[in-house]
């Protein structure tokens, strides 16, 4: 068991990093321009003066990737983002009042989020909004609240039944204090493992949503448009279509390597007894 | 009496020997056609898609007049016609012994019926305009019709030969939009929503009786889709192919014929005259020359595309190629802006869905981004496209291709989305409607077209190819498209 | 217990009129006149307007939430504007489509992810474990439209075991339309096995430390007995929920498999109503999965209420 938990998690922080780095990197330098065409040069396999060849308009693959990798690691970021500031206040609120009808409220908006069809609503934010990342962000993080919501009232009801929690009280501090300054604290890391979830699940709904034409548009470059844009390449050009999938999958797994390697060590009550 | 009890047995016997003969020489009989669309409903004179048309044009519905696959336009359920000297009177005569496929006879009252029911004021039909024209319509015997129009028409034997002309029975209309029923060789059989409509032939029908038994079209919206359906053999032939990329290896393959032919299409990169710094022609110039057609039709449409200077089929005994008069000239444009004043330019582009239109819109971001125009894209859905920008005319730039056939009048609509408004082609428009001789009505073609290339009204880009593949044991297949159909009734089977 | 019955109605109640108006308000908001659309270029106005009477698109945005509603409850979903037959026919021809292949792609996962679970579990911590979990995080972390790209090519363009996607219809032969289902509910059922399979080995060895089963070890029974015997009865009640979310989601959250495979779905139909601004389609297909799942939720929460008598004090 105890050998285990670094190898999980530093092969996925390793992956997760490498495409951070990739994706900062990208902000100041990529090894060719992505928004200059080259229709000549188009389709080259990998090798040569462009290390993972070239697109259908002539771009280089590598640079492509790089951006690419930008483009949804910000959309997911944010996402969460909109996800934990939406559903950790509603979670602590819920807990703070447990059994009321604040938590009642809650939990059945919740329910109700959870019950629409998350891609059909998606794909109907960008029909009334137009699509765009930010639509995209939009769509991603509304779906995320309810997730943080439950996940943080959960933990928030377990802290709440403990001692030191009712010392507090008797203190006379009132529930908002409590929840900021001791409950959070003791989730955290529940929220940091959940959040990096959460982020794999991010990469890969806007890999969809772009797949569908729904997300960033060009000229930005995103792996779920490189993908749909190539597909019908991938008899004669197959390292369009594979390369960006395997983007995607790496990506997917370090972070859910990275969530599993933190959940194990960050916080030991999750840990299963042996 | 020996004829009445052999008749029967050497039928059974011919019966048997066909289908022998139909295993040993594998003479297929059906076909399924694949289609980008699925049409919204099956009656063509109660919808404008095209998908409508692509599946009952001459195969289930005949109008008066039919286009055929070279362009011309042909007489169908009217046998001849005869027209008056001043040009008002048409007299049809029908063919006699035409029936639908309900089995009512198809006649005089049929036609009136239905030319009467599109002009009509609560009339759905997606092209009115056709029919706005006719004055009365007049039954003068079973077989003869006569049609009255209230300014002489050039143009209306074409006018009847479109979808939207069909002649439909009032018997049969009201269920038309699920359950066809029309006067053509083939008969509807069923539709699958979301998945194929199938017809089978008309065993009555008065003309030449086409080869094939049944015919499917199947609807595979997705270009990947439409690749793996038809390498893998689900799809016998696919007209109009979405992915021209993948086109070499069709034509690598000895299974299938790649067909490429010609449309009506041109396409443009559609401007809005009237929209900040593009009402100044110096800035539409310079736009003109920072395209550069050929990468667009080598990076959008894989080379499949024929470059146009100005808004006219270049397959046309009047067309005239300016292309010249914008070509690349990437130094030239960035001059025009200085001179303009405008070196800080951004322009929206708006994208409507077809690979032509985000392709090339890719292309012509990055090609005016290298003469210093910014471009913010924006893909828009059809519903989108037509709301903010062909009613809306809120855009600057867009890329679209305009189908129908001899439509450079359409520059002479100030209203028109481009809202391009020139007193001086609106008078050319004006009088090749009135001209009649030939040799005048080229001299104002080709004025027509020199003046909106002169003014550099949109930038002209290409004309759409229309890329089809099929099994190549299919012969018959329209190459180009005067109209949009997949005619079958000339289609079949080599051995 | 009646009258927390009483109050779930409620809660369910307000939830449906809630979800209706979010709905409603939605497809308000979608840009596009459906009738405009469907003429296209060349309309005139008045034939527009024409056109939009005939489908019944006046009256106030109130006067339209009405008549939608008052129509819903009395059975009556629409009619398609494009297509011009009722929804509920589209949708229970599609449902044809898209119920048996949640169905397969379930039993699909299913069938994989419980003996992986179970052997991942069994083997914990050793080399068989660490492979089989590694194998479900990259099956979670690949996209199913990538994967489903993947398969099309390998099994309908090279090998040509498989049609590259379509749905002959079940009165063409179940074998047909089974096989038809066959490489999309792999696809679907990916990253489902995945998920599952962790969801059953944890489960699992949650149970296994539990203090009957430590008994029934000390009184003798062999482990593999132990497993089948006790354990997988209880780890399978977390599996099973997991499979009840998951079937939700498969009915409408196949959308683009659907369209990978060209497949009459639900989903595809939602798709292209929203494109081609069919949409009553939208908005009454939008408002049933909404009103199923609602539904599940407020069944469940009466299972438990009878099952623990504390829940009803609340």
């Amino acid at each position: 068991m105890r050998p285990r938990l670094p190898v999980t998690l530093v092969a996925g922080l390793a992956l997760t990093a490498l495409f951070a780095a990739a994706a900062l990197l990208s902000l100041v330098w990529t090894p060719h321009a992505v928004d200059v065409l080259n229709i000549a040069a188009r389709l080259q396999p990998p090798g040569g003066d462009h290390l993972l060849g070239t697109d259908h308009f002539g771009r280089d693959m590598l640079s492509m990737l790089m951006v690419g990798a930008r483009t949804s690691i910000a959309v997911a970021i944010v996402a969460v983002g909109i996800g934990m500031a939406l559903g950790v206040p509603l979670g602590l609120l819920a807990a703070a009042n447990h059994g009321g009808v604040v938590d009642d409220l809650v939990m059945r908006g919740n329910d109700l989020v959870f019950a629409f069809p998350a891609l059909v609503i998606a794909i109907l934010i960008t029909a009334v909004f137009g699509p765009s990342a930010f639509n995209a962000i939009l769509a991603i993080g509304i779906f995320n609240t309810p997730v943080f919501a439950r996940v943080t009232r959960g933990g928030a009801l377990s802290v709440w039944t403990q001692d030191f929690i009712l010392a507090a009280r008797v203190s006379g501090k009132g529930a908002a204090r409590i929840s900021l300054e001791h409950i959070l604290p003791n989730i955290a890391s529940l929220l940091i493992v959940q959040g990096t979830i959460q982020f794999s699940l991010g990469i890969l709904a806007e890999a969809g949503l772009s797949y569908v034409g729904l997300g960033a548009q060009p000229p930005l470059p995103s792996w779920g448009r490189m993908l749909a844009d190539s597909q019908t390449m991938i008899s004669f050009a197959p390292h369009l279509a594979v390369l960006p999938g395997l983007a995607i999958i790496a990506t997917v797994l370090g972070l859910n390597l990275t969530g599993d390697g933190l959940r194990d060590h960050l916080d030991p009550r999750l840990r299963r007894p042996s | 009496m020996t004829t009445l009890f052999t008749r029967p047995a050497w039928a059974a016997l011919a019966a048997a020997a066909a289908m022998n003969a139909s295993v040993a020489l594998a003479a297929q009989t059906s076909i399924t056609v694949g289609m980008q669309l699925e049409p919204p409903n099956l009656d063509p004179t109660g919808g404008a898609a095209a998908a409508i048309d692509e599946v009952v044009y001459a195969n289930v519905f005949e109008g008066l007049t039919r286009y055929q696959a070279d362009g011309s336009v042909a007489p169908a359920l009217a046998k001849s016609w005869v027209i008056s000297d001043d040009g008002l009177v048409y007299t049809f005569s029908l063919h006699g012994g035409v029936t639908f496929h309900d089995g009512s006879a198809m006649d005089a009252e049929d036609v009136k019926f239905s030319l009467d029911r599109a002009r009509a004021e609560e009339s759905t039909n997606a092209q009115k305009r056709l029919f706005t024209g006719i004055a009365s319509v007049d039954v003068v015997d079973p077989l003869t019709v006569k049609i009255t129009l209230s300014n002489p028409d050039g143009g209306f034997i074409t006018n009847l030969a479109w979808g939207d002309a069909v002649i439909v029975a009032p018997e049969s209309i009201e269920a038309a939009k699920t359950a066809p029923v029309g006067t053509g060789p083939f008969t509807f059989s069923r539709w699958v929503q979301g998945d194929r409509v199938e017809l089978a032939r008309n065993p009555d029908y008065w003309g030449r009786p086409v080869a094939l038994e049944t015919a499917t079209f199947k609807f595979i919206s997705d270009p990947t889709a439409a690749f793996a359906a038809m390498m893998a053999g689900d799809i016998d032939a696919f007209p109009n192919y979405p992915a021209p990329e993948t086109l070499p290896q069709f034509e690598a393959d000895p299974r299938f014929r790649v067909i490429v032919g010609s449309t009506e299409g041109e396409t443009i990169l559609s401007t809005n005259n009237k929209a900040d710094h593009l009402s100044d022609v110096r800035i539409r110039q310079a736009i003109a020359h920072a395209i550069d057609r050929q990468a667009i039709i080598d990076g959008a449409m894989f080379g499949y595309g024929t470059p146009i200077g100005t808004h006219f089929a270049p397959h046309h005994p009047d067309y005239v190629d300016l292309t010249s008069g914008s070509a690349h000239d990437p130094a030239r444009a960035r001059a025009l802006l200085k001179e303009a004043g405008a070196e800080n330019l951004t322009l929206s582009l708006k994208l409507p869905p077809p690979a032509y239109a985000r392709r090339g819109g890719e292309i012509i971001a990055a090609q005016l981004r290298e003469v210093g125009i910014g471009t913010e894209i924006e893909n828009l859905e059809w519903a989108q496209w037509l709301e903010q920008v062909f009613r809306g005319k809120d855009y600057d730039l867009t890329i679209v291709s305009h189908t129908e056939p001899m439509d450079i009048g359409i520059y002479a609509n100030p209203d028109y989305y481009f809202q391009y408004d020139s007193a001086a082609f609106q008078g050319m428009i004006g009088d090749l409607k009135l001209a009649t001789d030939p040799a005048e009505r080229t001299r104002l073609m080709k004025a027509a077209q020199r003046k909106v290339a002169g003014d550099y009204v949109n930038g002209f880009l290409f004309q759409l190819a229309r890329t089809g593949v099929s099994n190549a044991k299919i012969s018959g297949l329209w190459e180009n498209a005067p109209t949009q159909a997949n005619d079958l009734t000339g289609v079949s089977w080599s051995d | 217990m009646l009258s927390y019955i009483l109050s779930r109605l409620v809660a369910l109640a307000l939830s449906l009129v809630v979800a209706s108006l979010v709905i409603f308000v939605m497809i308000e908001m979608v840009p596009g006149d459906p009738a405009s659309f469907m003429l296209g270029l060349n309309a005139a106005p008045d034939t527009v307007a024409a056109l939009r009477a005939e489908l019944g698109l006046g009256g106030s945005p109130p006067e339209r939430y009405l008549r939608w509603i008052g129509g819903m409850l009395q059975g009556d979903f629409g009619t398609s504007y494009t297509y011009r037959t009722p929804v509920a026919e589209l949708v229970t021809a599609r449902l044809a489509v898209s119920l048996p292949l949640a169905v397969m792609a379930l039993l699909l996962s299913t069938l994989i992810a419980i003996p992986v679970g179970l052997y991942a579990a069994s083997r914990r911590g050793g080399p068989g474990d660490w492979s089989v979990m590694g194998l479900t995080q990259l099956g979670i972390a690949v996209p199913n439209f990538w994967f489903a790209m993947i398969l099309v090519v390998i099994f309908a363009i090279q090998l040509r075991w498989f049609s590259a996607g379509g749905f002959p219809g079940w009165d063409q032969g179940v074998w047909p339309s089974l096989k038809a289902l066959t490489l999309p509910a792999v696809a679907l059922a990916l990253p489902q096995a995945s998920i599952l399979a962790r969801v059953m080995r944890s489960s699992v060895l949650e149970v296994l430390g539990q203090d009957y089963i430590r008994t029934a070890r000390a009184k003798g029974l062999s482990r593999r007995r132990t497993l089948t015997d006790h354990a997988l009865r209880n780890a399978l009640i977390p599996v099973l929920t997991i499979i009840g979310l998951q079937f939700s989601f498969l009915i409408a959250g196949a959308i683009i498999i659907e369209n990978v495979f060209f497949l009459p779905g639900l989903g595809r139909l939602v798709f292209q109503g929203i494109t081609q601004r069919d949409l009553i389609v939208v908005e009454s297909v939008v408002m049933l999965l909404v009103f199923a799942v609602i539904l599940v939720n407020f069944l469940v929460d009466i299972a438990y209420g009878f099952a623990d008598p504390r829940l009803r004090r609340r």
